[in-house]
């Protein structure tokens, strides 16, 4: 027999091992997310995702499902507690849309969309993030980087290579490459590169293909950020 | 006539990409003037700033004009609407603020030949810019924000008509755009 | 070639630490008291040696506040920056000391002789105002010891030879009690009870752990003795870092045998032969102090194979490096493996998923040692001292606004009044329990009582003067969570530094009514939305200090309408300066015309 939990009243079925997200994406029902990603370890840092198990707050991404356990996602409480976590994301770096070539495909946009977000709220940080153009067929634009690791999980993980890492701590946070010069062009990173693919935001971006797909046919123009990680676990990768 | 609302309009930091949007709602102007009067907007031409219900701010903050303009609208503005992306976060200009101003004046009036005959502009008139530029939120309290690079004319309409309405103006997904 | 240099004195410290990959730490710690920083060679040759790529090395490196990738200087000075350091006038001393040097505070001299810099409460508060010097610390602070240091280092005496009377670190025992009494331990005979009998001694004692959480000890380490698996570790946390506290750095001066004892029985009890004691970085005094202990140890046969039957056990000590975060405990477990201290998903917990992902027990040093007295005189005699739902005694670390400051050990339900009689406290208006994650006792509090079922606490008892302003006592607080949080959760890394600028907002008299509003809300979300202690505690002083000292606050809410985030009239300077202009309409007014 399937064992289920209750998310917002309703009954969701999983498997010993997974997560309140990860059952509750493959049953259909969104929670918002940026650092976790199908294909990856849960990481759980961006705190999107959190939800109240049995009413005491807890990230669903990591927070394995157990039988009868209560879930509330679809809060107002909630939702404005993930509105304001998006705000600090979009303080805390440099997020001009208008300029960015990830505008239209970048998730980080998609969720604020999806929360509501009609402007940043908070004062602006505007941190001085000089941008990595050293190699041939990417440029890195740390202006945009929300620290969710995707890109060093990736390295790592499945290409076996540690082209990115996090270094500093706090709000000095930030993204590293893997060599000494400190450029991306001096590392072994490549096109094939599962790293090259991940980025849900406008961080690692392939050179001269900037702003090819019009506006209105972009991924968050065609479908919500819920439609997107519908599809997305659809696919074989 | 007498109970229409009374509207006003500025570009600070922007590019009057926002207004060009707003004249975008085209025939729906006639419907609008039945219901507002336009105060002091770059499409009246008039220059002094009455008392207004709504005041309607494209563009950041880039120097102190701009701060006196946005204070003045909020002090005669029932209402503060930041109109587009320079409003709400600086937009384009802001990418200007990793560059220390110091920088940029040199680069610009010192460093290149020919230009200004080598000074930095100094007359009194000049408005001085900020070390930064901000989005409005951060010296006035703003009441609403319609996003968007510019925001379409759909939105613009939108959130005129709601808030005419007196409804809390609310952009559907379709609508809601940062770029 | 420069990497022949690095490599000259990097190999013995690789050799030391088997090559070992977990023990990065250390070897970098070693690495940087040969070089005086990390060298981008060095690193090159620890990638090389360690099989490491440079994003890990780097990333660790960066982490921690006292590592260097750039140079720091011959002499690296950094002033404690705690509340009861401004207090004594650590800001005057450290002005004084950039002045003498010519220096900019954070800043590296221009003869890149040396720096000096602000750090984290170094656990001297109760001899305030201090300062670490390469990581040693000096006490007591004067102007006329602040000119004896510059004099040392603008002569570029070595360290080993400046006058060791500056190196000196008092006790300042108070008050003692069963645990700091305690002289005579026998470890043979208490292990000789068997591992079922001191567990149900230790049952019976109801002793909680000591370092503020209060989890159970018997059950801590039931439940890792009862853990799947082969190897099991003993972790004893001396990372004390919450501001305040420095009753460990004391255990550990002049009780070390009995803290490393409480660490066997622990390891007898668990069926593990492997113990680790993870020092904090401003403790690095300590290093030679423990070493011998242990060497000692070995000698009496208390530590290494066979100790009882065929129960072997050792111990290593691991330095940290400067991050208040490690002394949560998977952080420190992250730490302990050499990585970045950045807090573990829980569950699962260390009992079952510690130290290499094997089950571990992490207690406090205090819990150690209150283990050995446990062990030797029962359970049910413990159990007697102290309130019902906590037994025993507990060390506080006095400081501040007393004539007395230091350690005070005290059965637990003493009432906050008691204590502050005890250390003839001028005139208190407040005291912060526990450190800046503890809680902000006011006047008519002061007869609650230091117990798990009342004020839960750490250690630390900072004592406040009705001169002292409380505003600006959570303003220290929130700035010291600003700079430790780890930066992994989105809450708490962008969180804690909204929260500060909020504060500095208001110190600077800017603020308004908004703002406070602001400052609640961002409280909130800090609780809520955390990954861990840190967040949820960052706001606990700001909160208690709103609901005990709101005057504090209402007197920085100059302005009643929305005042901006930044100084206008300041943000035109750089453009009048380049003008040269100063007319009318080169400024711009602060608040609301």
């Amino acid at each position: 027999m399937t064992e289920t939990f209750r998310l917002d009243g309703t009954d969701v079925p999983f498997e010993a091992g997974e997560t309140i997200l990860q059952a509750a994406l493959k049953a259909g029902r969104f929670i918002p997310h940026l650092c976790h990603h199908p294909e990856f370890r849960p990481h759980g840092s961006c705190k999107l995702c959190t939800v109240k198990v049995d009413g005491r707050q807890a990230a669903s991404c990591t927070r394995l499902a157990t039988s009868g356990m209560k879930v509330e996602s679809e809060t107002e409480e909630l939702n404005a507690e993930r509105l304001a976590l998006t705000q600090m994301l979009f303080v805390e770096g440099n997020h001009f849309c208008p300029s960015c070539e990830k505008s239209g495909d970048c998730q980080l946009q998609a969720t604020a969309y999806h929360l509501g977000m009609t402007n940043a709220h908070y004062d602006h940080f505007f941190p001085n993030r000089p941008l990595d153009a050293s190699h041939p067929d990417f440029l890195l634009d740390f202006n945009r980087c929300i620290l969710c690791s995707l890109c060093v999980r990736a390295s790592r993980d499945i290409d076996n290579k540690n082209v990115f890492g996090l270094a500093g701590r706090g709000m000095a946070s930030h993204l590293i490459v893997n060599s000494k010069s400190g450029k991306l062009v001096d590392t072994d990173f490549s096109v094939s590169d599962k790293a090259a693919h991940v980025c849900p935001v406008g961080v690692i971006l392939r050179k001269r293909q900037g702003f090819f797909i019009p506006i209105g046919s972009r991924t968050f123009d065609k479908k919500t950020i819920k439609e997107y990680v519908d599809t997305r676990l659809g696919e074989e990768d | 006539m007498d109970n229409k609302l009374k509207v006003a309009t500025a570009t600070l930091a922007g590019c009057f990409g926002c207004h060009m949007s707003f004249l975008d709602i085209d025939e729906r102007f006639f419907e609008l003037v039945k219901h507002v009067e336009f105060d002091r907007t770059p499409l009246t031409d008039i220059k002094v700033l009455g008392e207004c219900d709504l005041g309607l701010i494209e563009g950041g903050l880039c120097n102190s004009e701009n701060v006196e303009v946005l204070r003045q609208f909020r002090r005669q503005c029932r209402i503060l609407v930041s109109v587009g992306a320079c409003a709400i976060n600086g937009g384009l200009p802001a990418q200007r603020n990793p560059i220390p101003l110091s920088v940029i004046l040199d680069e610009i009036y010192l460093g290149e030949a020919g230009i200004a005959h080598g000074l930095i502009p100094n007359d009194p008139e000049l408005p001085l810019p900020l070390d930064k530029v901000h989005p409005l939120h951060e010296v006035v309290k703003i009441d609403y924000f319609l996003p968007g690079c510019p925001p379409s004319a759909d939105a613009i309409w939108t959130f005129l008509t709601e808030l005419l309405a007196g409804r809390e103006p609310v952009l559907g997904t379709e609508l809601l755009h940062y770029d | 070639m420069r990497t022949d240099h690095h490599s000259a004195y990097l190999s013995p410290i690789l050799e030391k630490y088997g090559e070992n990959a977990s023990n990065l730490m250390q070897i970098l710690r070693e690495a940087q008291e040969c070089h005086g920083y990390l060298h981008p060679d060095a690193i090159d040759f620890l990638c090389e040696k360690l099989g490491l790529p440079r994003t890990k090395i780097v990333g660790v490196a960066s982490f921690y506040s006292f590592f260097y990738l750039e140079p720091r200087g011959q002499y690296r000075i950094l002033f404690s920056d705690n509340i009861t350091d401004r207090m004594m006038g650590s800001e005057l001393l450290l002005a004084r000391m950039c002045k003498t040097l010519w220096l900019e505070k954070g800043k590296l001299s221009e003869d890149a002789l040396v720096s000096v810099d602000t750090t984290s409460c170094t656990g001297m508060c109760d001899q305030g105002p201090a300062l670490l010097v390469n990581n040693f610390a000096i006490t007591h602070l004067t102007e006329a010891r602040v000119d004896s240091i510059c004099a040392l280092v603008r002569e570029q005496v070595p360290l080993e030879e400046w006058p060791s009377e500056l190196f000196e670190v008092k006790d300042n025992i108070r008050r003692s009690d069963i645990l700091l009494l305690e002289e005579d331990f026998s470890l043979r005979a208490a292990l000789r009870q068997g591992p079922e009998a001191i567990l149900s001694e230790l049952k019976l004692s109801n002793l909680r752990g000591r370092g503020g959480a209060g989890f159970a000890t018997a059950l801590k380490w039931e439940a890792c003795r009862n853990a799947a698996g082969s190897e099991r570790y003993v972790i004893c946390n001396a990372d004390e870092g919450e501001p305040g506290t420095f009753k460990d750095r004391v255990l550990l001066t002049l009780h070390a045998k009995k803290v490393f004892e409480g660490m066997i029985l622990c390891g007898f009890v668990i069926g593990s032969k492997k113990g680790m004691l993870y020092l904090r970085g401003e403790y690095r005094y300590l290093l030679g102090h423990l070493e011998k202990t242990l060497q000692d140890m070995r000698q009496a046969h208390l530590l290494g194979n066979a100790i009882l039957g065929d129960f072997d056990f050792d111990i290593e000590i691991h330095m940290g490096a400067g991050a208040y975060i490690c002394g949560e405990e998977s952080a420190l477990i992250e730490s302990l493996e050499g990585k970045r201290g950045t807090p573990r998903n829980r569950p699962p917990f260390p009992v079952t998923n510690g130290y290499l992902d094997r089950p571990t027990v992490v207690n406090n040093v205090e819990t150690f040692c209150a283990a050995t007295l446990v062990a030797a005189h029962g359970g049910k005699w413990y159990s007697e001292i102290g309130t019902q739902k906590s037994s025993g005694t507990k060390i506080l670390s006095v400081s501040g606004d007393c004539e007395r400051p230091g350690i005070y050990e005290y059965p637990f339900g003493v009432t906050v009044r008691e204590v502050l009689q005890d250390c003839r406290a001028i005139s208190p208006q407040a005291v912060q329990v526990s450190g800046p994650s503890g809680v902000m006792v006011a006047q008519a509090e002061f007869d609650r009582k230091i117990a798990f079922e009342d004020i839960p606490t750490a250690g630390a008892f900072m004592v406040f003067g009705k001169e002292r302003d409380m505003f600006e006592v959570a303003r220290n607080f929130v700035h010291f969570f600003a700079h430790e949080s780890c930066g992994f959760c989105t809450p708490c890394r962008v969180g804690t530094a909204l929260l500060r600028n909020l504060m500095d907002k208001l110190h600077n008299g800017h603020g308004s009514a908004y703002d406070f509003e602001e400052i609640r809300k961002l409280n909130g979300i800090l609780q809520s939305m955390s990954h861990c202690g840190l967040g949820h505690s960052a706001c606990n002083p700001v909160l208690d200090s709103i609901a005990k000292f709101r005057p504090a606050y209402e007197k920085r809410m100059l302005h009643h309408e929305f005042t901006p985030a930044f100084d206008l009239d300041q943000a035109l300077q750089a453009a009048r300066q380049m003008t040269g202009r100063d007319d009318r309409a080169a400024h711009l007014a602060k608040g609301e015309q």
